[in-house]
């Protein structure tokens, strides 16, 4: 099932630049999007020195950082600017896209040379990538193909025009269904009633929210944040922060520490605002039992005092692979990559077919079977939209390694509640950070590398 | 357009009268359909919760049914096929019924699937343009557009055929045929999309197989001809409406020999399976033989290939099979065997176990069960309606009040009386 393999640099850069950003490209813009991870990253710039950007970094350890042994050694082959192995890797890398087809989904035109002015201008600022893949998403939704003769040339101006025609409509159908809800007042209602029925009848208009404008986007955030003060009078603060540039996150997991404790599974309910019914969680711990690493063996409801005598403990989570099966089978595009890695819901898109949870060879997904509850006094309130706000009854929700405290620098909370130093969270593309010294310097290996997923989640022992 | 106004109106006056036997049928129908919507009534308030459903065991029941029902819907291409395409007179009056069978088959296959979604209400997210498609990545996007186009097909043909004789003009061969080819091309594309849709996951062994496909396939054109043989029998024995012993007989043969295909494969899953087990093979250990004491579906699969093996061995025998009186319980038990087998037979084992090795076993709940029948009640419904409205157009009965002299010598059945059709609006 699992093969013990070394984790080499080229992987660490394939990984990296399979997501698009990769720091020697910064003057192209990344691309984000329903699963084409690549984009003007794998564009062919060989012998480009690997330029390092000041990364923010994301490793440091606040509470674990004593408990672990592994020490911040600066790599010896990631500090080189080998552009040599980055060429290679890149070489392979448009290789296997173009393979994959994905390449004609990309954003903008193969070839970067063609569109130098786009690529300067938008290269630094940091929407640049959104831009581009509502580009994309629309045209598509538009009945454009992409890669379509035209996708690239009109790609800037169109959509554009496209996006905000689109969202006057909404807005229009969303503000005349509103005049009619507020005109026929069926029952006496009070006024908060009211208002939260207009309220969740502009939200239900809503569009995918990478179609969205930035205005929408506010708008949308407003009336949700209002809605869960309607709900449960506790003011929340929705953010919808952008993956930072240079920045793709990974996870290893330290089968040796963990001792199955579970505080992760319970700092992570408490995080995410995760259902307190029916108990749903993110992560499992598995006691394995010495000798295999074989799941099915493995129990992950163990009730008793531990660590146990002959076991050990492997947790599991979204792995948040680069190649990621769910993405692709989702109908109406309602989860996506994110430029940092992060695989996400939007829980308001989301139709409720369930066939990611079928597509996720990890059983990282979770659906929301009956409405979700937390109590008002256990809520969360500092929230991501596409991380721990509230979901509805009927969606997909699954693990964002905590996509609203790692894009502002923090640690998820399951690694900073590791009371073992277990868990090593950080940015694969920093060379400097705890996750590659880790995977340069341990034997690491993956869940079911055979299935092509290639988790962003690796284990080690010590 | 007065025809078309006097067509609708001759269809309502069709579907609405009958003898005392048939508003029992249709009112205990519309019974078990009020039910089923009740039912659903209460899932939608309370959410998927109240059915047998759970993180693990994330489709049931409805994409069971799905699943079968698509093959129905595919299985009308074995009448059309023969009829419009080699020309074989047999078949040409079986046509229309095995086209309102589609129909019904795919209302169904689209019931299932909105019952089955967390939001409904969000459905309007896959229409392209005011949503978004997620083609062609998406198999379910691609299932989506074969399934709402093969409707559409199955209902303007018949329509456009039928409505020609309603009002007496003849139609243009030219006109259809090439629609005719395109839908029996897209019943196999139904099919096959739909065995992809599974196929397609490589986290779920048991059903990332090649086979799946040609086995869906295989499992369709022997489930579908065989109701349609018990469908066109229960009009013959019912109505005036002709339907040649012949029909039957080709229709039993297709059936046998699909039947013979799919236990070849069956077999060959099998062996595949067994011969040397892998950690693939635990799905298919849990169906037919049980996991660590969970052996939830091991009856249920072995009475399936039980009714189907004994089925196929009376079919295959030809003197058996020319026997009515063998061939319609031969077909009823085929019928319910492939529905056991490629439904909940095929669906729930993908999802046990889990793909981190986890057994969560699943059996339905009566909101499930209420829902299901009301959906199956639904088909049936349609189904009478439609048969209802196309036999008397096609047998000349009913004719468009607006024709200026009376079509004759089209169809045979003038002068007949037929016990319990509709008379003339």
């Amino acid at each position: 099932m699992s093969t013990d393999r070394e984790m080499t640099f080229e992987d660490v850069l394939r990984f990296a630049a399979k997501t698009g950003v990769e720091s020697s490209f910064d003057d192209v813009a990344p691309s984000a999007g329903a699963g084409m991870a690549p984009a003007a990253g794998a564009a062919p710039a060989h012998g480009t020195p690997g330029r390092r950007l000041p990364l923010p970094v994301v490793d440091a350890r606040a509470a674990g950082a004593a408990a672990s042994p592994t020490t911040h050694t600066s790599c010896a082959t990631g500090t080189c600017g080998c552009g040599g192995v980055r060429a290679a890797a890149e070489r392979a890398l448009e290789r296997e896209i173009r393979a994959s087809g994905e390449w004609e989904a990309m954003p903008f035109d193969a070839d970067p040379a063609r569109f130098p002015d786009f690529a300067a201008a938008h290269g630094r600022t940091p929407p640049a990538p959104t831009v581009g893949a509502q580009a994309d998403t629309l045209g598509a939704a538009a009945g454009t193909r992409p890669g379509s003769p035209d996708a690239g040339g009109t790609v800037l101006d169109k959509p554009v025009d496209r996006r905000r025609a689109l969202g006057m409509f909404l807005g229009a159908v969303a503000a005349g269904t509103q005049a009619a809800a507020a005109c026929a007042p069926f029952s006496p209602m009070s006024d908060e009633a009211r208002e939260r029925k207009l309220l969740e009848w502009a939200e239900y208009f809503k569009g995918n929210f990478r179609l969205m404008t930035d205005e929408e986007k506010a708008e949308t955030i407003r009336r949700l944040e209002r809605l869960a003060y309607l709900k449960q009078g506790v003011e929340v603060n929705i953010k919808a922060t952008e993956a930072q540039p240079g920045v793709v996150f990974g996870y290893a997991f330290n089968i040796s520490k963990c001792k199955g404790f579970r505080n992760c599974v319970e700092a992570c309910i408490k995080e995410n605002n995760l259902d307190r019914r029916t108990g749903t969680q993110y992560i499992r711990i598995f006691e394995m039992e010495a000798g295999e690493i074989n799941l099915d063996h493995a129990d992950s409801t163990f009730q008793h005092e531990v660590p146990a005598e002959g076991h050990f403990y492997l947790g599991t989570q979204c792995f948040q692979c680069a190649n990621p099966p769910c993405v692709q089978v989702c109908p109406v595009s309602a989860t996506w990559q994110e430029p940092d890695g992060i695989v996400v819901v939007d829980y308001d898109w989301c139709i409720g077919c369930r066939y990611c949870i079928a597509a996720c060879p990890y059983w990282a997904r979770r659906f929301n079977w009956s409405e979700p509850h937390v109590p008002a006094e256990e809520l969360n309130p500092n929230q991501h939209y596409l991380g721990n706000r509230a979901r509805k009854k009927g969606v997909v929700e699954k693990c964002t390694f905590c996509i609203q405290r790692t894009r502002e620098g923090r640690l998820p909370a399951c690694a900073e509640a590791c009371p073992t130093g277990a868990r090593v969270f950080g940015n694969l593309l920093d060379p400097n950070s705890e996750i590659r010294w880790v995977l340069e310097n341990k034997r690491v290996f993956r869940l079911k590398e055979d299935l092509n997923t290639e988790p962003r989640f690796w284990y080690f022992m010590d | 357009m007065q025809h078309l106004k006097a067509f609708f109106l001759t269809a309502l006056a069709s579907a609405t009268s009958g003898g005392r036997r048939y508003h029992l049928w249709m009112g205990s129908l519309t019974l078990i359909m009020l039910i089923g919507a009740f039912a659903y009534g209460i899932q939608l308030r309370e959410g998927l919760s109240v059915t047998g459903m759970n993180d693990h065991v994330s489709w049931g029941l409805y994409i069971s049914n799905f699943t079968f029902l698509v093959g129905l819907a595919a299985a009308a291409m074995m009448v059309v096929l023969p009829a419009y395409v080699l020309a074989d007179v047999d078949f040409s009056r079986a046509v229309l019924i095995a086209e309102g069978v589609a129909v019904a088959a795919l209302v169904m296959c689209l019931a299932f699937v909105v019952v089955d979604l967390g939001n409904p209400l969000r459905s309007w997210h896959l229409i392209p343009g005011i949503g978004f498609l997620n083609w062609p990545r998406s198999m379910l996007a691609w299932d989506v557009i074969v399934l709402n186009g093969y409707l559409l097909l199955n209902l303007s043909i018949p329509f456009y055929i039928l409505y020609g004789h309603y009002t007496g003009r003849q139609r243009e061969k030219s006109k259809y045929l090439p629609w005719i080819y395109i839908s029996v091309l897209w019943a196999v594309s139904i099919h096959m999309v739909t065995a992809f849709l599974l196929a397609a996951l490589p986290s779920r062994p048991f059903w990332n197989t090649s086979l799946l496909g040609p086995r869906f396939l295989a499992s369709a054109f022997t489930g579908g001809p065989a109701f349609m043989i018990l469908l066109l029998w229960f009009i013959r024995s019912e109505t005036e409406y002709e339907i040649k012993e012949a029909t039957l007989q080709k229709l039993a043969m297709i059936t046998t020999v699909a039947a013979q295909i799919n236990l070849v494969m069956l077999g060959s899953e099998i062996f595949k399976e067994f011969y040397f087990p892998t950690h693939h093979s635990t799905s298919a250990r849990y169906l037919f033989f049980g996991l660590d004491g969970h052996n939830g579906l091991v009856g249920w699969i072995w009475t399936a290939l039980f009714l189907n093996v004994v089925a196929t061995t009376v079919l295959t025998i030809h003197p058996l099979r020319r026997n009515p009186r063998v061939l319609m319980p031969a077909c009823l038990t085929l019928f319910v065997a492939i529905w056991m087998e490629k439904g909940m037979g095929l669906v729930i084992p993908g999802f046990v176990p889990s793909p981190l090795g986890e057994i969560v076993e699943y059996s339905p709940t009566w909101v499930e069960f209420a829902v299901t029948a009301g959906i199956w009640a639904l088909g049936l419904f349609v189904l009478t309606v439609l048969v209802r409205v196309a036999l008397p157009i096609e047998m000349g009965q009913v004719r468009s009040p607006y024709i200026a002299k009376t079509v004759t010598g089209s169809e045979e059945g003038l002068e007949k009386v037929p016990a319990g059709t509709p008379a003339k609006a």
